[in-house]
């Protein structure tokens, strides 16, 4: 019993304090002055502290130039990945193209079916002029809201014609002189336009109210407007071409006032479109 | 004579091999350690110095232990002495093995291997949350040092071919 506790201690002491070949340090002095680093480090003493700074700055030297082929591994790693993802991404969007174009042809047909179809029923296709103006003025007042642009007579522009923001109806040419004409907006007090309200196709007239909302008027149908509900222009009067998006039912549950909201924002035209729809001639 | 010179330059490096390796598994920015798979760590550096702690005790200077123990503690931000200390208690425990086998075997090894990491793992999660109030996740140390005893079995094998058939033959050659 008492020779195992001499082993023990013999090997633990052999350990702790045989150095080995080209050993400087014994195992017992090293972890002795690990316990002073870490001791004196918790007290944050000055030595160690420049100890500390200076096995970083050497650290992060030599970390750098460590990391370099791990780096290069990622690196490479990472373009291999992105050439992959870069595969399957094309292959994605090669399917996708082949149902845009599926789409894309069937709205060759559509488009082809609704031109034979207005041949039939004897209705006018229409053509459109388009022309870019810029906004010059648009200081609304109380009474008047309207926009001053700079084409006039000059560049073709009528009376009555069509001005769009994109794709949304803006309002019409009210005035035109030989450089600028006046525009009145959607929202003016006298603006008056033959709308139909989708879904379930309600015809009706869109009021402006001189503020930035316009409101349905002279509908009886009434219940079959729903709040969300698309207005477009009707095309009743042949004042503007049929299915020009102009905005949005906002309807307010507390009042009955059937208001609009304008996809587009009047006060933050900067150019317009002036558009031209002409009949063309039925094929 | 350059040929010899190159043969020397090799059998060097050779012999060096596991200072080099301590030392970029210590700087390097990919540390088996900190992964960022979430049941999945181990501790590359405690198989290193156990493994050539207790087979080829020249190879491993203390010194060097406590230098890349010191390096460890900067690039981690643990406190400056404490994965020194780790080390070379790890040295102590491999030191005092060496000493009281005669015949060695891989599963002892690995048996008192797995004791000395639970006692040191054991430490710095004393030190570090007791003393020096880090935060610490004792179920990711549990699986540290599962990983780090399973891996000792590999490594230690990789390491025995290398030993025999690099650094040996050089030796020979």
């Amino acid at each position: 019993m008492e020779s195992s506790r001499d082993d023990f201690v013999i090997a633990l002491r052999s350990a702790f304090l045989k150095k080995g070949t080209q050993q400087r340090f014994s195992l017992l002095s090293l972890i002795f002055f690990s316990i002073i680093f870490l001791i004196l480090g918790s007290f944050n003493f000055k030595i160690i502290n420049y100890v500390k700074i200076g096995i970083t700055e050497i650290v992060y030297r030599s970390s750098f130039v460590v990391s370099v082929p791990e780096n290069l591994i990622k690196d490479s790693y990472l373009t291999i990945q992105n050439h992959n993802k870069l595969y399957k991404e094309n292959e994605n969007i090669k399917s996708e193209l082949e149902i845009l174009k599926a789409k894309d042809l069937l709205n060759e047909f559509i488009i082809l079916e609704n031109q034979r179809l207005k041949n039939i029923v004897d209705d006018y296709l229409v053509k459109s002029e388009t022309i870019i103006a810029k906004v010059l003025s648009d200081k609304g007042s109380p009474f008047l809201r309207s926009i001053i642009i700079n084409k006039g007579s000059k560049h073709k522009i009528n009376l009555g014609m069509v001005v769009m923001d994109g794709a949304y109806l803006v309002g019409k040419v009210v005035e035109v002189n030989y450089l600028s004409s006046r525009v009145l907006l959607l929202s003016d007090l006298n603006s008056k336009i033959p709308v139909i309200v989708e879904p379930n196709t309600v015809f009706s007239i869109l009021s402006g109210t001189g503020k930035n909302y316009g409101i349905i008027q002279y509908s009886k149908k009434n219940e079959d407007i729903k709040r969300e509900s698309i207005i477009y222009t009707s095309g009743a009067g042949s004042l503007f071409k049929a299915g020009i998006p102009i905005g949005r039912m906002n309807i307010n549950n507390l009042s009955d006032e059937k208001k609009v909201e304008f996809f587009s924002d009047f006060s933050q035209l900067k150019f317009v479109k002036v558009v031209s729809f002409k009949k063309s001639e039925n094929k | 004579m350059t040929r010899l010179r190159n043969k020397n330059f090799i059998k060097i490096i050779l012999s060096k091999a596991p200072i080099i390796l301590l030392f970029v598994s210590v700087l390097n920015d990919f540390d088996f350690n900190h992964l960022s798979l979430k049941y999945f760590s181990f501790n590359f550096s405690y198989i290193l110095i156990f493994y050539y702690s207790l087979k080829k005790s020249e190879s491993l200077g203390y010194t060097y232990i406590f230098i890349a123990g010191l390096f460890n503690d900067v690039v981690i931000g643990t406190p400056i002495g404490l994965s020194s200390l780790i080390y070379l208690i790890l040295c102590v425990a491999a030191s005092y093995l060496r000493n009281i086998t005669l015949r060695p075997s891989l599963l002892k090894d690995c048996v008192f291997f797995l004791f000395t990491i639970l006692i040191i793992n054991s430490l710095l999660f004393l030190f570090l949350k007791f003393i020096f109030n880090y935060e610490l996740n004792y179920f990711d140390q549990i699986i540290n040092i599962t990983f780090t005893f399973l891996f000792y079995f590999l490594f230690s094998n990789i390491f025995d071919f290398f030993e025999s058939y690099f650094v040996s033959s050089k030796n020979a050659g």
